[in-house]
């Protein structure tokens, strides 16, 4: 800590203040690891030390197993691991790429041109990202249904783009009207064609923003419950969040340890994702936010 | 890709002239052209969607005209239906009420931790943000689970806990069958999950007003929390009022935590939330027209909440 340097200067009482907002820091930082730290714990503890009066808070070496994780994996009671793995890695990319196409040309669009009905259509964006999805799961299981896409990676993926376009066109749009337009000019002026000068000079800098809006993208379909349960009905068209909910169904004493394995498994991607996009989810909606 | 080779002659031309001056102004074919799969992909997947809604709330669809039978249209039935039912106002009222107490809970939690970590060095803010952004990255579904598994009836770690600290046996009490105890926990797992995005951003938001203005106050004698009301919160009040806005939207849209909860050990009629409810009555029972008029009905409020943040964003943005 850095304090110390300043220390020197500070009152006592003072110090004592500090100290006692350190202490309600590191209890804030218990409080929401806390869980995150027992779903770990379990999925690493045999089953004689979960199911006990005993609190096990740390899997010890001579208790520490993967049995749980194994249970997860390869149980025959349960919906199969694998295929649900795969499911939701095919429609979470058939989003994502999608997505992030169709919503980078209309950024351009939105950003680099300005036509009579661009401000209705941003403001058409930003309502249908107001709509609830859980209000739309009849009639899209309807229309779904209707075009025999049931139990299909395209129906469901179909679902997704629709759900994930409007938020990536928003936020590309917002990447792609950071870069100046001077720079494309300046391109121009040396002698590249506007497509020419937008692909050599705009585009690269867009890079960053393509990925992070490629990682949301990415997290909203991989976390997506709703239309997979309302789409998806077989065990071997689950995605992995079916998955994780069928280990919740079975009416006998449920296996914790292997549900805490389970959690663990789907939340990996999302987390390690999450945390490389992280900086980029509260800026924005400061930026400028505050009254000067 | 190179201009030579679609615009032979330009080089020179552009070297002379100022940039092409009035050439951007394209015809208005071109941005609906890259517009046009955008369009198509949300007119086909969201605006027809609300239509058929729509349309469905003023028929009587049950599964049986999912299996062919030609849809009746009855008007206004399913509204009036719906609208008389105290199943329904029972599933809306309780929806509301939860919606507050999570917005109030997570909006006064999460502003508390902004203003703590505005207090701290940099180690132990760096400690609080790791912490946050654990429990901000974890999966809906994840979460759920794990707080389930923590007040497990048989060996949750609650029980055992309370069966420890106060003598009496706990073991095999459950929480989520008492409709109380099952929204207590939900309230946990939503409000967990939603305070790292409100304590960011109010740090975010806080951390801009000018130092001077906050010691100005001080020096003027006034306390920790008056420079709270009377400085600092006239400062963010936008950013406050978005964040009641979007939190008030999602919490009152919630289904994957209620759901898997109801999975895990809930009285289903007697938890139900707004999103579940369609759930169960279209996809459950069949019965797709009342479910769409609830969804409609659903959709109506939602976007007249959402009405202050899109103007507020347009406003931001200058559309």
């Amino acid at each position: 800590m850095s304090t110390t340097r300043v220390a020197v200067r500070r009152s006592p009482a003072r110090r004592a203040k500090d100290a006692g907002w350190g202490l309600v820091a590191v209890l804030v930082f218990c409080l929401f690891v806390f869980p995150v730290y027992w779903m770990l714990n379990t999925s690493f503890l045999p089953n004689n030390r979960i199911r006990g009066e005993e609190i096990s808070f740390f899997p010890t070496p001579d208790v520490f197993t993967l049995d749980n994780y194994r249970s997860a994996m390869f149980s025959q009671e349960r919906a199969p691991f694998g295929p649900a793995v795969l499911n939701s890695l095919s429609a979470t990319f058939l989003t994502l790429l999608v997505c992030l196409v169709v919503g980078f040309v209309a950024s351009i669009a939105l950003t680099r041109f300005s036509f009579k009905g661009r401000r209705t259509f941003l403001v058409l964006i930003l309502v249908i990202q107001m709509i609830p999805g859980e209000a739309m799961i009849i009639s899209l299981f309807r229309i779904i249904d209707g075009w025999a896409l049931i139990n299909t990676i395209f129906g469901l993926s179909l679902v997704y783009v629709a759900g994930v376009l409007p938020f990536t066109i928003w936020t590309l749009r917002g990447f792609v009207a950071g870069v100046p337009k001077e720079l494309e000019q300046a391109a121009m002026i040396d002698g590249c064609s506007p497509a020419g000068a937008f692909w050599r000079v705009t585009f690269p800098l867009l890079a960053p923003g393509l990925v992070a809006t490629g990682i949301f993208a990415f997290i909203n379909a991989w976390n997506e419950f709703i239309m997979a349960l309302v789409i998806m009905q077989r065990p071997e068209t689950m995605t992995l969040t079916l998955w994780l909910r069928t280990f919740l169904m079975v009416t006998q004493a449920t296996n914790w340890g292997a549900v805490m394995a389970a959690a663990v498994l789907v939340a990996i991607p999302a987390v390690i994702f999450f945390l490389i996009v992280q900086g980029r989810m509260s800026g924005g909606l400061v930026a400028g936010a505050v009254k000067g | 890709m190179s201009s030579l080779a679609t615009e032979p002659a330009a080089p020179p031309a552009s070297v002379s002239s100022p940039p092409r001056p009035r050439r951007r102004r394209r015809l208005p074919t071109v941005p609906w052209l890259l517009l046009s799969a955008s369009i198509l992909i949300l007119g086909v997947l969201t605006g027809y969607p609300v239509v058929r809604m729509l349309v469905m709330s003023f028929q009587e669809y049950e599964r049986a005209q999912v299996m062919g039978m030609p849809a009746e249209w009855v008007g206004f039935d399913n509204y009036t239906a719906i609208l008389t039912d105290s199943a329904f106002w029972a599933v809306l009222g309780r929806s509301i009420l939860f919606m507050l107490v999570a917005v109030v809970l997570t909006m006064v939690l999460g502003t508390l931790i902004a203003l703590l970590m505005m207090r701290l060095g940099k180690g132990l803010r760096l400690l609080v943000s790791v912490g946050l952004l654990l429990a901000w990255s974890m999966p809906p579904l994840s979460s759920t689970t794990i707080w389930g598994w923590i007040f497990d009836t048989q060996y949750g770690l609650v029980n055992n806990l309370l069966t420890r600290f106060t003598g009496e046996r706990w073991f095999g009490h459950s929480w989520l069958l008492d409709p109380l105890g099952f929204f207590t926990i939900l309230t946990f797992i939503i409000v967990w999950g939603a305070i790292p995005f409100v304590a960011f951003t109010m740090y975010a938001g806080l951390s801009q007003i000018p130092g001077e203005v906050l010691e100005a106050a001080q020096l003027d004698g006034a306390g920790a929390f008056a420079r709270f009301r009377l400085v600092m919160l006239p400062y963010v009040r936008t950013i406050v009022t978005v964040l009641v806005v979007l939190s008030m939207i999602w919490d009152l849209k919630v289904f994957p935590q209620v759901y898997a909860l109801q999975d895990i050990g809930g009285d289903r009629q007697k938890t139900n939330t707004i999103g579940v409810y369609i759930y169960q009555m279209g996809m459950g029972q069949g019965h797709f027209g009342t479910a769409s008029a609830i969804a409609f009905v659903f959709v109506a409020i939602m976007l007249l909440l959402s009405i202050y943040y899109v103007r507020r964003t347009m406003k931001e943005e200058e559309l």
